[in-house]
């Protein structure tokens, strides 16, 4: 192999192995409490935090995580107090953070929208040394959060009022998502760029979920589809010369689209089976019994 | 054990986006009691449970669990709760046993299940007669099932004290008569129950005592109303022979 020969690729290989395992493993617990788009409005926020970092000189991508945790934590706030505004709030907070993003970056020194481009698409070939260990920091945080976590982060996404009540700190663990969303979106920054974050975190949970049936293996399922697009798809941007932002996220939409055309014979053997196993409890034509028995009578 | 009250709300009042839903109710369930919440949709009766579990904000007045503050009250491991709804799927697939096992995290520091609470989580399964369905995915399963599910992570904790809101709400017959046998057991054990129901239904012969709100306040606290014959009927006017002369009938069927 060639391409393992180059430091740029190694750094490159490190990083989008790292994004293929992060993004799902938190994106599965946005996709269970129905915020799939989190992620993309976090990479938005987060283009003010690269602004920032070129304006005061400061590392883009630290600067990126600072402002889009923060952006993440007023995301949270909005929807506990915001209510029937909440939406609105979201948006000028989503806007509002790619446009401090574009006035930043431009009053920088010596900046433009050139140097933005890289953030907003990602450019893997460019992760220098410090990047990786900034990578490498953030994403063992986030492996942490979500396997360290898993069984409580998962009784607040499947039901917020009920983990309540088991005494789970419900206000702790959904701010502690946000963050971790957060960080989650500045170390796929560099790989597949702030606008294509989302994919990440959102694709190879819905593929996976094509053919699973426990959260488990859907976790499971999802990081291996993450790190293979990932893998695959620097893989073939540096034989190709195209994008590795774009291809990954082709290729992961690819994977969902491969995932569901496998799922329809297999579904159709489940069924096939639980009506082998239980006849009684599903069948699927109607049976008239000989009698009336007493529910059927209808009361009024 | 002391004689402490389970459930003690006294002078509670809430409001939902500044529209009083409870004007001051009074409310106390006794250990080993099983007492029923009625009232019409909009009475308040899932706000008074939601209050009891920190869900909705108090505006006055003092709520207790076991003798203690909400505020204080820390030992969610003698709650079971099961929430008013038609079901317990997420956005992502998730089996029986994954959802029924969150019910026990009560019970589990930091979250590790040890092999006592996962013998737990089966035995919650098959009071409800679940087990055969452990390992299925939630997404398949049908209203009533979804309930026997949710009713099962509310007794994995092995909780002293039950909280429902509506269990009979879209349920099957079979799985109907599965929820009342199961909380006949639980009953019998020594559970104190609270339920949030719309009609006493198939429960009628466990329940103690009957709570009726309306428009946010106490109405009736006694024995449950006796309704035979046409006085079932839903919507049918329950007139009390205790009422001040002149109020207006109570209603408490559906149609109301």
């Amino acid at each position: 192999m060639e391409i393992l020969n180059y430091a740029f690729m190694q750094r490159a290989l490190l990083a989008a192995v790292l994004v293929g395992v992060t993004a799902p493993a938190i994106g599965i617990y946005l996709v269970q409490r129905r915020q799939a788009l989190m992620g993309d409005g976090i990479g938005h926020v987060a283009m003010t935090g690269v602004g920032l970092g070129f304006l005061l000189s400061w590392s883009p991508v630290w600067m990126a995580t600072l402002v889009s945790v923060l952006g993440a934590v007023l995301m949270e706030l909005i929807r506990w107090y915001g209510k029937t505004r909440g939406d609105v709030a979201l948006a000028m907070l989503f806007y509002g953070g790619m446009a401090g993003g574009v006035m930043f970056i431009n009053l920088a020194p010596g900046g433009s929208n050139a140097n933005l481009t890289s953030y907003l698409f990602g450019s893997l070939s460019t992760v220098s040394e410090s990047d990786v260990t900034a990578i490498c920091l953030l994403a063992a945080f986030v492996v942490l959060v979500t396997l360290g976590l898993r069984r409580q982060l998962f009784a607040v996404s499947q039901d917020e009022e009920f983990a309540r009540v088991t005494g789970l700190p419900v206000r702790a663990l959904n701010l502690l998502t946000a963050v971790t969303a957060a960080v989650t979106v500045t170390v796929a920054m560099r790989v597949v760029g702030l606008l294509l974050v989302s994919a990440l975190m959102v694709v190879p949970v819905a593929a996976a979920q094509q053919l699973t049936r426990s959260f488990a293996a859907t976790f499971a399922v999802s990081v291996a589809i993450g790190v293979a697009v990932t893998l695959s798809g620097t893989v073939t941007s540096y034989y190709q010369d195209v994008p590795p932002g774009a291809t990954i996220v082709l290729l992961t939409i690819g994977a969902f689209v491969l995932m569901t055309v496998l799922a329809a014979p297999l579904a159709r053997r489940r069924a096939r089976a639980a009506s082998a196993a239980g006849p009684a409890a599903d069948p699927a034509e109607c049976r008239v019994p000989a009698t009336r028995g007493a529910a059927d009578d209808a009361g009024v | 054990m002391s004689d402490e009250p389970v459930i003690s709300l006294r002078g509670v009042r809430a409001e939902l986006g500044s529209r009083p839903v409870l004007r001051g109710i009074d409310l106390t369930v006794g250990r080993g009691e099983v007492v029923a919440l009625l009232g019409a949709n909009g009475s308040g009766k899932s706000t008074a449970v939601r209050t009891l579990i920190g869900q909705v904000p108090v505006t006055a007045g003092a709520v207790e669990l076991f003798g203690t503050p909400r505020r204080r009250f820390r030992d969610w491991a003698r709650v079971g709760y099961v929430p008013q709804r038609t079901t317990a799927a997420g956005g992502v697939p998730a089996t029986v046993t994954e959802v029924v096992s969150s019910g026990r995290l009560s019970r589990a520091r930091l979250g590790i299940l040890r092999k006592a609470d996962h013998e737990a989580v089966r035995r919650a399964l098959d009071l409800v007669g679940m087990a055969d369905r452990a390992k299925d995915s939630v997404n398949a399963l049908s209203g009533g099932q979804h309930q026997r599910v949710l009713i099962a992570r509310a007794l994995a904790a092995e909780p002293e004290l039950l909280i429902m809101d509506e269990p009979m709400a879209g349920v099957d017959l079979a799985s109907q008569e599965v929820l009342a046998t199961t909380l006949r057991a639980q009953v019998a054990a020594g559970t104190t129950v609270l339920l949030v129901l719309h009609e006493l239904g198939p429960l009628e012969p466990l329940i103690d005592r009957a709570v009726v709100l309306r428009d946010g306040c106490v109405l009736h606290d006694g024995p449950p109303p006796e309704a035979v014959g046409q006085h079932a009927l839903p919507g049918h006017d329950h007139v009390h022979p205790h009422a001040p002369a002149g109020a207006e009938p109570i209603r408490t069927g559906l149609l109301s």
